[in-house]
């Protein structure tokens, strides 16, 4: 039997709203086989990792864990955000994780250099740095992109190890709170430095949520309502037709770099403002990387980005229940995330083209037919 | 001394040189797998998984290849035949591999590994200064020359490394001489998996002979950076992954010295490095333009 493909005259409008859904179906189909495989009751570890996180919208008593998954959605939210403006204009940012790092050494300076500053101030320039820390970070890609044609792929996901290793020198070093009993981690922040949570009644929520939301309806609004918008997606598709039209394909490389930076850059400042409280050499869980799969899950739209994040935050929280419940390795968690992936680009097949079987069975049919005639 | 540095330096090279051949081939048949770091990792966990429940080495090695393989036809299937964005099925591969890794390497953390023991001629690994170098490696680094060699004479040399280049460089013309376009560019991609699984044994069996997660540290990527920096050509691969394993060697004394620069700076230091010879390689445009593969990452869709 030999698969092939018959392109659509036009792209299926059914088929780009339901591949989402379909790859999750066969997500969560797979999950259950891979969770039988490691000996696992598969609709209770599917139950523990997609519902009982969510046992929070009617059980009061659950309403923190509502808050713990708009935590872990934040971030991923943010990224996919910025990484949908960089893929639409074909700029292949993978180096979001580092970008977040960077916002997030870069915010911290204020709390940790002058942790006397007392200001309502201190929170709104933190939040400017870290944004600014990211944008610059991406800012080297897009610049040997640009002058000397370098390949972005490789330079953005290279400056993530380093990004990563200049962390951990700076809070085992020379930023490291002296009183940390030889832990790593800078001092804990001023309460000026931190950020508020939304409802501190029911949970830890901070406003990072808040922000995530913001940036996905603002770059929703400029991606299908501005000129800029249009020129981003001119040139991800046809940059000679992009070039026709007066578009610079430069300044775009430099907009979704610096724009998806900085992005990723409030990310990582509103994580450790938020529930970390301080800079450590953990922050790097690889919300960067999720959010690749968060982007593509969310086909790009920022809007269905919002979605695809809640739903990958889910798998996190759900695999730490699942872990506790019934013993699922927390391993799992990024392994379901990958086939995810997997699923969510083969899907995507289906809304350009018509797939067809050909070949034995097919040929069985037809001589099947001869034999009768 | 030297001859202790130029082996140590060897060892670095060898993973990095064996995934960037296989990478090679795989970008020359015209497709542009990024998922090397995830079959590196699949291979380095199977290698050592096989190896600790069997005792065999060399039954690690072969399993690491098969699996490679194997975890390269995914990315095959998806690009070659359901058509998927080369760049974001690659990513996906490397997720889904760091990922399966870290489950299935759970139960080896913290065991001790088996080793694939360095090749013994009696006479010849003797020799003062260069017997242990060039009689006394472990057997993954002849394979690795072998491989750089057979790989050179087979693109350059033989007609189905012609067709290979050509269906490389310009698919459509390919399938209009009756080339079977996606069966090559299956086999090419097997070959890359294969590779890249080998290279991961490497590190798992011979490198360091434990099971860390994440052990292939982006030595995928580097690979990958390697074909660029080679401009495609197997020979300059060999010794782009020579002069990355003294990087990364030169590094490694140089923090064992203590010279007061901090180890996470000079850790850096490879990562650096790529990116130095990426941005000095790109910069000539001209040399880049001649030796891409002019259908790399392209999709294709043979019309019927």
């Amino acid at each position: 039997m030999r698969i092939e493909l018959v392109r659509r005259p036009q792209h299926s409008a059914l088929f780009s709203a339901l591949s989402p859904f379909i790859a999750l179906g066969l997500t969560l189909v797979a999950g259950a086989i891979m969770f039988s495989v490691l000996g696992k009751n598969p609709v209770e570890a599917l139950y523990y990792y997609f519902i009982d996180p969510l046992t929070g919208i009617w059980d009061p008593s659950n309403r923190w864990q509502l808050h713990e998954l708009a935590i872990k959605a934040a971030p991923l939210i943010l990224i996919a955000v910025g990484l949908s403006v960089c893929y639409l204009s074909n700029n292949w940012n993978i180096g979001a994780e580092g970008q977040f790092i960077a916002g997030a050494i870069v915010g911290s300076f204020i709390p940790v250099v002058f942790p006397g500053f007392h200001s309502w101030i201190v929170l709104p320039l933190m939040l400017i740095l870290g944004m600014a820390g990211g944008a610059a970070y991406a800012a080297i890609p897009a610049f040997f992109k640009v002058r000397f044609n370098t390949n972005e792929i490789l330079t953005s996901l290279m400056l993530v190890y380093v990004a990563q290793l200049f962390n951990d020198w700076l809070v085992r070093g020379i930023w490291r709170n002296p009183e940390g009993m030889s832990f790593p981690g800078t001092i804990r922040f001023s309460e000026w430095a931190i950020l508020p949570q939304i409802w501190p009644d029911s949970g830890r929520a901070h406003w990072g949520f808040v922000f995530a939301l913001v940036a996905a309806v603002v770059v929703w609004f400029m991606l299908s309502k501005t000129l800029k918008g249009f020129e981003v997606k001119v040139l991800g598709q046809s940059p000679r037709a992009g070039r026709f039209a007066g578009f610079s394909s430069g300044k775009v490389v430099f907009f979704a770099f610096l724009l998806s930076g900085a992005l990723a850059g409030l990310a990582g400042i509103s994580e450790v403002a938020g529930p970390i409280e301080h800079l450590n050499e953990k922050i790097s869980i690889g919300y960067g990387f999720t959010a690749i799969i968060v982007a593509f899950l969310g086909r790009l739209n920022p809007l269905g980005i919002v979605a695809a994040g809640i739903i990958l935050a889910l798998t996190y929280l759900g695999g730490e229940s699942a872990q506790i419940a019934i013993g699922v390795s927390d391993k799992a968690v990024r392994a379901f995330q990958g086939m995810l992936l997997f699923f969510v680009l083969a899907c995507d097949t289906l809304i350009h083209y018509r797939i067809r079987f050909v070949g034995a069975p097919a040929m069985k049919a037809e001589s099947g037919k001869a034999g009768t005639a | 001394m030297i001859e202790q540095i130029l082996i140590t330096i060897a060892t670095a090279a060898t993973p990095l040189l064996i995934a960037a051949i296989g990478e090679l081939v795989v970008e020359r048949s015209g497709v542009l797998n990024l998922g090397v770091e995830g079959m590196m990792i699949m291979g380095a966990v199977t290698g050592f998984g096989v190896a600790l429940t069997t005792g065999s080495p060399w039954l690690g090695v072969f399993a690491a290849i098969l699996v490679g393989a194997l975890f390269s036809l995914l990315f095959g299937f998806l690009t070659l035949t359901l058509v998927t964005n080369q760049v974001a099925t690659g990513l996906a591969l490397t997720l889904l591999g760091l990922g399966l890794s870290g489950m299935i390497g759970e139960a080896f953390v913290g065991q001790p590994g088996v080793k694939l023991a360095a090749i013994y001629i009696p006479g010849l690994t003797d020799i003062p200064f260069v017997g242990r170098l060039l009689f006394g490696q472990d057997p993954l680094f002849y394979v690795s020359i072998l491989l750089t060699v057979g790989v050179a004479w087979f693109l350059f040399r033989t007609r189905a490394g012609l067709t290979l280049r050509s269906v490389g460089d310009n698919h459509g013309s390919a399938h209009a001489l009756g080339i079977n376009v996606i069966g090559i560019r299956y086999l090419a991609v097997m070959f890359g998996g294969a590779c890249a699984g080998l290279a991961g044994a490497f590190l798992s069996l011979v490198y360091t002979t434990q099971w860390i997660e994440n052990m292939s540290a982006g030595r995928g990527w580097i690979a990958l950076a390697l074909v660029v920096f080679a401009s495609w050509r197997p020979l300059r691969v060999l010794a782009g992954a020579y002069l990355f394993g003294a990087v990364s060697i030169g590094q490694l004394h140089a923090q064992a010295l203590g010279i007061g620069i901090p180890s996470q700076l000079l850790s850096a230091l490879p990562y650096l490095a790529t990116i130095l010879v990426l941005v000095l390689i790109s910069r000539n445009r001209r040399l880049t333009m001649i030796n891409t593969p002019a259908s790399l990452g392209r999709p294709f869709v043979p019309d019927r």
